[in-house]
């Protein structure tokens, strides 16, 4: 991550040091490994662990659960019943239980690759590349429009939609595109981008902050850049601390929102 | 001074990364691993713990059913027994005043049977005694017949000489026949 010098002459400042795109910009893990080790990157390894994080979790706490629970499963059931209590039955109903598999599994693999953002060493988002939202918006999206056309039927789904009952006529003439658009266009994207952005934005506030600390302390200490190194110092503190909760914050979103178009799909009168 | 402020904007630094062009290699590997999240978590794992949650729900509810249920068992057991006691202790004082009537009645069968045998005893007796008194006295008239015949006898043979001898027979005789009596008497009695 060594930046260009753009400013040599004078030495270097800060600002050849400020972390950029470059922050998420990762070569193969192999430098000089094989050609198809070549996709084997920071962000694929971490999805990779993520995903074998929740695995384990899910596979301790629940392979052979105990009708009285003790040790993991404990945690397991917490989690579970949080999914379930506050997204799937809130979201879908009454048969929010059967889409429980889907959202739990979401929830925690969501997290989980947030939450590798704060982690030492790991200490990058896997959602903070927008592949990884779009893989999951994506699979919400197509199972959204499954369901809602197995449920209302292809001309019932878009009446629903565009033309839902009891409004004045003239208003259908606005609301009727409107809806079409945020509902088929904009809500894949909204979805994915929502998560995408938080996590990129929330990644770069903590390496901006933790390369001030970084620089005016252990790089170039002086008595005037010290006080904004200390100030970066407990910033990236509180920063990382204000990510954990975004990260778990928008991990919920997703499956909330995930969870409230697959209940729009099921009841649309709601 | 260090021109800080200003260095803050992301755009500065050269790179070619574009953040909103998905990487392909990305787009598989979250694909591949998602699936495998959503079959091995979800699949495999989610419905496990849902049937042990259904399972666990069911044994409290059904645990509270049967408490409820053997306690209302419990309840009904205790009524009946109650009921039974009354009834029990009804029972008792019936039999007990019936026994009371009846004793009552036995005494009175009993002292009417024993004063009938009294009655029974005291008219034997009286017309034993009347039989007695009767053959007495068919016994002592024909006595008095022999004695007085034999008295006239003796009259007569003495031959009234002397009314000293007379009186003499006469006292004897009657001497005779107070011993006589009193024997009978003392056999009578």
């Amino acid at each position: 991550m060594s930046a260009p010098r753009l400013l040599a002459a004078e030495g270097e400042t800060f600002q050849d040091h400020v972390p950029g795109l470059n922050i998420f910009d990762w070569p193969p893990l192999f430098e000089n490994g094989p050609a198809w080790l070549d996709w084997l990157t920071k962000p694929t390894l971490i999805v990779l662990l993520s995903a074998l994080a929740i695995i384990v979790f899910a596979w301790r706490a629940f392979r052979a659960p105990q009708l009285v629970p003790k040790g993991v499963q404990n945690v397991g059931e917490v989690a579970y019943l949080f999914v379930r209590d506050q997204v799937a039955r809130p979201m879908i109903g009454a048969d929010g239980d059967r889409w429980m598999p889907f959202l739990f599994s979401t929830f925690f693999f969501i997290l989980f690759m947030n939450l590798s953002g704060v982690i030492p060493v790991l200490q990058l988002p896997a959602t903070s590349h927008i592949a990884i939202p779009i893989v999951l918006a994506l699979v919400v999206y197509v199972m959204m429009l499954f369901l809602s056309i197995k449920h209302q039927g292809l001309v019932g789904y878009f009446k629903n939609m565009m033309f839902p009952p009891g409004l004045p006529g003239p208003i259908y003439v606005i609301l009727a595109p409107i809806e079409l658009l945020s509902n088929i266009i904009l809500r894949p994207f909204t979805h994915a981008v929502r998560l995408f952005a938080n996590m990129f934005a929330g990644h770069l506030l903590i390496a901006f902050f933790a390369s001030v600390a970084w620089w005016f302390l252990a790089e170039k200490l002086t008595v005037l850049g010290a006080g904004i190194g200390i100030v970066g110092f407990l910033m990236s503190i509180i920063m990382t601390a204000f990510e954990i909760f975004v990260q778990s914050l928008q991990a919920f979103i997703f499956t909330l929102l995930a969870a409230s178009y697959i209940g729009g799909a099921l009841h649309p009168e709601h | 001074m260090y021109n800080l402020l200003a260095a803050t904007t992301v755009a500065q630094t050269e790179s070619d990364y574009q953040p909103l062009l998905p990487e392909t290699g990305e787009l598989v590997v979250g694909t591949i691993a998602f699936a495998i999240v959503l079959i091995l978590v979800g699949k495999f794992l989610v419905p496990k713990i849902q049937e042990t949650l259904a399972e666990r729900s069911n044994q409290i509810e059904g645990g509270l059913k049967r408490a409820e249920e053997a306690q209302a068992e419990a309840q009904a057991t205790l009524d009946d027994y109650k009921a039974k006691l009354a009834e029990a202790r009804h029972e008792a004082s019936r039999l007990r005043e019936e026994a009371r009537e009846q004793g009552a009645q036995i005494v009175a069968e009993m002292r009417e049977q024993a004063q009938a045998e009294a009655r029974r005893i005291v008219e034997a007796a009286q017309s034993q005694i009347e039989a007695e008194r009767q053959q007495a006295l068919q016994q002592l008239r024909a006595e008095v017949g022999t004695l007085s015949v034999e008295l006239a006898g003796r009259v007569v043979g003495e031959s009234l000489e002397d009314s000293a001898r007379q009186s003499r027979v006469v006292d004897r005789f009657l001497e005779e026949l107070e011993g006589r009596a009193r024997t009978q008497e003392q056999i009578t009695s």
